[in-house]
């Protein structure tokens, strides 16, 4: 019976394909978050995944390759976000609203005029179950790249998020080791926006980071949990979709954010509930 | 030879002035004291040092190097003022100290012996060996500078500059940091202190500069803490 569920939506090439997708976004998104969520970067995530948008259109336009125009239009979005709040009293949060808008909307405007054979209000809300073959090999590489990226820099981007003071003061740089994270950002956009959209992005880029958060204390324990539990909890969002009939990138955030409640609550350390059972505990041990 | 010597450096956020003038010579081996009050530029002298601000005018020199290239030797160990650092970040004592040890390694910051060995060392001088594998946060507030100071030791950084490394600390830790920053000026570093908090001095250091956006006074702890010295660094006249 559970086999049957298992088993039958994968008869589908597009299913197959659907979930390969999915589970290699979730994994590269997840690690990534891991230091989105501890930089302090999460609206940063946002505006980036939204603003390359108009990159991304561009780059159909002309033939380019997706993750060219979106690095562009992510470099051009945090350049802009600076330029605002270094040269105007408007504080960052409102830089980085006006700026990330502004951007989509273009792009939004710029779908609206461009004649196309593939519909490009696939790139706002996903079209996880349309992933050709071709589609699901650039996600590959793209997610490869940001991947290797991120392991071979994972203890420099951690000092970075911990303490760019000291990592200015070894000689490192820490402007250079933002660019980098940013740049990993912009391509893991691109990764991410052809399974859930433009839209949803951001939830595959802080949650899963944000929940391995609440569960340890080491940053090496993070980096295996996120991408763990974001790769089960897409792939129980896909065949959800696929049994229920529902929207699929949706659900596979959904899913996400179940497991992050889950954990906020009952997380043994960090939990809201798991710590006073624990709490509760420790006092029936003392009497 | 001084460790640190500052020259005529100059530094304005804006239209603010931080620093006018300054002139420092910190001497290697011994423990000097920089007395301010918030406000008073001792944090922009460090970041001046440091090579995090570019003065408009005036010179740095680290152990006769410039910044940039005192950074690339690791001459420099820096330990930040509590509320500059997340307490929560998801990293153990000894991965904090062993972050001391980057500039040394690879690309891939892959800790070899010798870093573990000299990580370890490090622990033990602050005496922080039973608490290597606790998140940071879980320290008290003397335990914290001291892992950070066990940074500075493992870097093999022969000048130290700590912010504030009084501030939340109680009695007892502060005097274990001060025992431990006096053991490290004995066996040749250079430690510069930025603290409002004065009764500690006389016990820490060897010598104190006032600052209050320039140097308004540099020499004995106990010349520095005579009331109309202080009365100038702390903004008040001499009645």
């Amino acid at each position: 019976m559970i086999w049957e569920w298992i088993v039958e939506p994968l008869q589908y090439d597009f299913m197959v394909r659907a979930l390969a997708t999915t589970v290699i976004a979730a994994v590269v998104c997840a690690v990534l978050s891991c230091w989105l969520v501890l930089v302090g970067w999460s609206l940063m995530g946002d505006a980036v995944s939204h603003a390359v948008l108009p990159g991304v259109v561009l780059a159909y336009v002309f033939g380019a390759p997706f993750a060219i125009g979106a690095l562009v239009f992510g470099f051009l979005a945090v350049g802009l976000i600076g330029l605002i709040r270094g040269t105007s009293r408007v504080k960052e949060d409102a830089a980085i609203g006006i700026v990330f808008t502004t951007l989509f909307a273009l792009g939004l405007v710029m779908i609206s005029v461009t004649p196309s054979q593939t519909d490009l209000n696939h790139i706002i809300f996903g079209n996880i179950l349309g992933v050709s073959d071709a589609d699901l090999l650039q996600i590959a590489i793209l997610a490869a790249i940001s991947f290797g990226v991120l392991v071979v820099k994972r203890r420099d981007l951690t000092l970075y998020a911990f303490d760019p003071t000291h990592a200015f003061a070894i000689g490192l740089s820490p402007r250079m080791l933002g660019a980098l994270l940013l740049g990993v950002l912009a391509l893991t956009s691109v990764v991410a926006l052809q399974v859930v959209g433009v839209v949803l992005v951001v939830a595959m880029l802080i949650i899963p980071g944000a929940t391995a958060y609440l569960l340890t204390d080491r940053f090496g324990r993070m980096l295996v949990i996120a991408p763990v539990l974001s790769a089960a909890c897409s792939v129980v969002g896909i065949y959800l979709s696929y049994w229920i009939d529902a929207a699929s990138g949706g659900l596979v955030v959904v899913v996400q954010g179940c497991v992050f409640a889950l954990v906020y609550l009952f997380s043994p350390r960090q939990g809201v509930i798991g710590r006073r059972v624990r709490r509760g505990a420790a006092a029936r041990a003392r009497s | 030879m001084s460790a640190i010597e500052v020259r005529g450096a100059t530094v304005r956020y804006g239209d603010v002035l931080a620093l006018d003038d300054v002139s420092l010579t910190v001497e290697a081996g011994r423990v000097t004291g920089l007395i301010g009050m918030n406000g008073s530029g001792k944090s922009t002298l460090f970041k001046t040092i440091l090579g995090l601000v570019r003065p408009a005018c005036g010179t740095v020199t680290i152990d006769g190097h410039d910044p940039a290239s005192a950074r690339r030797r690791g001459l420099v160990g820096y330990v930040p003022q509590s509320e500059d650092v997340d307490w929560t970040f998801p990293v153990s004592v000894r991965d904090v100290v062993m972050m001391g040890r980057y500039g040394r390694q690879g690309v891939l910051r892959r800790a070899r012996a010798e870093d573990r060995d000299a990580v370890d060392e490090a622990l033990e001088r602050v005496e922080l060996t039973a608490l290597a594998d606790r998140q940071i946060g879980q320290l008290s507030g003397g335990q914290r500078k001291r892992a950070f100071v066990a940074r500075g030791i493992a870097q093999g950084a022969g000048i130290l500059l700590l912010d504030e490394p009084f501030a939340g600390v109680d009695k007892r830790s502060e005097a274990t940091i001060v025992r431990l920053l006096r053991e490290l000026a004995a066996s040749g570093s250079t430690v510069l202190v930025s603290t409002h908090d004065l009764h500690a001095l006389p016990e820490l250091a060897d010598e104190a500069a006032l600052l209050l956006r320039r140097v308004l006074f540099h020499g004995t702890v106990a010349e520095a803490l005579e009331p109309a010295n202080l009365a100038r660094a702390f903004g008040l006249e001499a009645s």
